[in-house]
């Protein structure tokens, strides 16, 4: 076979196998190009979208697919008889910096399954980092997956190295995790996720007295959890989404909407729908929690364990809550504004702006592009407003009958039963 | 009326702002060069582009309004819209008589325009950082031609010249007919005339690096191995990638 057609092979097979993996995200860095080399982290630009609609920002790859461990709900787990490949470590680098060269990419974003053990994958891929960034004044982005077990050195050193480091939770509990990956404990994903915060801290403590002290993973850290192959509700899931967020400073959680990709019992059946609906609710949940000033408890309780699918989120919230409605658009804080449903970030800045000319009526409101038919049920300013005691369920067949929604083409024929 | 012709240039729009007040111009109406083929009903006023004008005018903004806005008001010169130019001047009139900031002042409709064109010519730059393939020739100079919506290559020179220090590029604007040029040192503007060459696969071939072919076919295979079957939503797809971008893109051949 030819070298062009063998790298080819092993892109597709590597390429293929790190899919899964939804983070694409490449911002929250500040790498600066300053020593005249390739490259700067600083925008989180996505370069194309596959056609299921993410964002290709990064050259996300694992570095091989082989690996010593059984998880049921991966492709490379061991007893799986698919084709394996492995890239060099020279390979990456090239890929990547031809591939960042042509504007196709904003960086590398490197995982692996676990050959040998832990350290001796993870020291691969802290060198595929360090040979970019030294070799090749390569400044563009690095995203690292953190093996389970690795040494405290090592991940120190990717740090160095990388932009981002991440270790994916999996599974949204111990048990689960237990029965559909008996390799991995969650310990040794919790260890290095408290390692990593309190490193993060420290390097931040020491910038501040030495200018030159070297970056630590500026863009944190992140993970990620499959989501409806398991259980659990999304109670359980965005509680711990939140603990996340506290505890070790996490800058995203993802959710990955599981693919059925295995005959195993354990699992839901090949040819079940991907939770695509339910795993956009959960980022919009997401969303509310660290934007929209929302606490985890207001958008899911025990008596609300399950995010509804028809509608978002927020307007669930609302519903549940009319007695706090209408707003006053005109009088309102930012923060009260910015709950309302159809009313966006931007669009309550926009209204806290405006409203100091002159008051605002609901053809001002229009104007500035709120989703205004979703909005009308919730504000009040003048007379103009409807002022009609709807029930909530009468609101929302009013507001799904004017929806038409990105996700609809794919509400399976269960979910349209709802 | 009086049409109020200018170069095209921004300094030549401020300078004609300048000259409304001036001659107290009477319902001026400002246009391009190129745009204007005489007024039946009125006046022409030829302006001259000077710099000592233009900048008073833009002194004068500087004072009376924040520096995010004469940004937008620049963004918004450059979307290059029919008469464009008319609205930037009944805002700047605005802003001039109005003795407190009007910058938010959304509910007037030229505020709104402008803010929202603003955004659009934005998100035109932004697509351009993001969609711009460059192809590599065999002298080392890396380049991909564009057609954007709105003129946007003043807006993206800075942001490829921080990122790609260490090579040669060029972005040539195929519906302006012109580009920039980045040396290695500095970025260029360059007037020149070369779409005939590239237009013919075998000029490719002949002008490529061998290993451009590569690349491109390893990214293609990239672009479809990511992709997860079970989740396809091509309008999603179309709705993030509108089609008319799609000539730019390797990975879409
Ligand atoms: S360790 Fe990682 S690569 Fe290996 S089977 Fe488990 S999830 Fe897959």
């Amino acid at each position: 076979m030819p070298m062009s057609d063998r790298i080819t092979e092993k892109l597709s097979i590597l390429a293929d196998a790190a899919k899964y993996d939804v983070s694409c995200a490449s911002s929250g860095s500040d790498r600066k190009n300053n020593n005249n080399g390739l490259g700067n982290a600083s925008n989180g630009i996505c370069h194309a979208y596959t056609e299921d609609g993410r964002c290709v920002s990064l050259l996300k790859i694992l570095l091989t697919n082989h690996c010593i461990f059984d998880c049921a709900y991966c492709v490379s787990r061991k007893s799986n008889d698919i084709k394996r490949a492995a890239f060099t470590v020279q390979e990456v680098v090239d890929l990547t910096i031809n591939f960042y060269r042509r504007n196709y990419i904003e960086g590398l974003f490197l995982s692996s399954g676990i050959f040998k053990n832990a350290d001796y994958t993870m020291e691969r891929l802290v060198s595929v980092a360090k040979k970019l960034r030294t070799e090749h004044k390569f400044n563009g982005y690095i995203h690292l997956k953190t093996i389970p077990g690795a040494s405290d050195e090592l991940v120190k050193e990717a740090g160095l190295w990388a932009d981002r480091l991440s270790i994916n939770v999996e599974m949204p509990t111990e048990k689960s995790l237990a029965l559909l990956a008996p390799d991995k404990n969650r310990a040794d994903m919790l260890k290095p996720m408290q390692f990593l915060k309190d490193a993060i801290i420290q390097n931040k403590e020491e910038k501040k007295l030495f200018a030159s002290t070297p970056m630590f993973a500026p863009a944190g850290q992140s993970t990620q959890m499959v989501i409806g192959a398991t259980p659990e509700t999304d109670l359980e899931i965005l509680w711990l989404a939140n603990g996340f967020y506290k505890k070790f400073n996490m800058r995203r959680v993802y959710y990955s909407g599981y693919v059925p990709i295995s005959n195993d019992n354990r699992l839901p059946a090949i040819g079940t729908p991907v939770p695509m609906i339910r795993e956009n609710r959960l980022y919009q949940a997401d969303w509310l929690m660290r934007f929209y000033g929302f606490k985890v408890q207001e958008i899911v309780n025990h008596e609300n364990p399950l995010l509804d699918t028809d509608i978002d989120p927020k307007l669930s919230w609302a519903l549940r809550n009319l007695q706090l409605f209408p707003v006053d658009i005109n009088k309102a804080g930012y923060e009260v504004i910015v709950r309302i449903p159809g009313i966006g970030i931007q669009s309550a800045q926009k209204i806290c702006a405006a409203r100091k000319f002159r008051r605002l009526n609901s053809t001002h409101l229009q104007k500035l592009g709120i989703a205004y038919n979703r909005a009308k049920y919730f504000i009040s300013s003048d007379t103009e407003f409807e002022k009609k005691d709807w029930h909530p369920n009468q609101i929302k067949s009013f507001i799904l009958k004017e929806g038409n929604s990105k996700y609809e083409a794919n509400f399976s024929p269960q979910l349209k039963l709802f | 009326m009086t049409v109020v012709v200018y170069d095209g240039s921004f300094e030549g729009l401020l300078t004609a702002v300048f000259e409304v007040y001036e001659y107290k111009l009477p319902q001026p109406f400002i246009a391009r060069e190129a745009a204007t083929t005489g007024s039946l009903f009125g006046e022409t006023h030829t302006v001259i582009t000077n710099a000592e004008k233009s900048n008073r005018v833009y002194q004068k903004l500087k004072a009376i309004i924040s520096a995010k806005t004469i940004k937008q008001l620049y963004d918004t010169y450059l979307s290059e819209i029919k008469e464009i130019e008319n609205v930037l001047l009944r805002f700047i009139q605005y802003a001039l008589q109005s003795n407190f900031t009007i910058e938010n002042d959304y509910t007037k409709a030229d505020v709104l325009l402008i803010q929202q064109t603003s955004k659009k010519v934005n998100r035109e730059k932004h697509r351009m950082k993001a969609f711009v393939r460059f192809q590599l020739t065999k002298d080392q100079l890396y380049y991909c031609i564009i057609q954007p919506d709105y003129n946007v290559l003043p807006l993206i020179g800075k942001h490829f010249k921080e990122r790609y220090a260490d090579q040669r590029w060029l972005l040539y604007d195929g519906l302006r007919k012109y580009g920039l040029y980045y040396n290695g040192e500095t970025v260029e503007e360059v007037q020149m005339h070369f779409e005939a060459d590239l237009n013919n696969e075998q000029n490719l071939a002949t002008l490529h690096d061998e290993k451009e072919e590569l690349y491109q076919q390893l990214w293609k295979q990239y672009f479809s191995s990511v992709n997860i079957q079970a989740r396809k939503n091509m309008k999603l797809h179309i709705r993030q990638m509108p089609k008319r971008y799609w000539r730019y893109l390797v990975e879409k051949q």
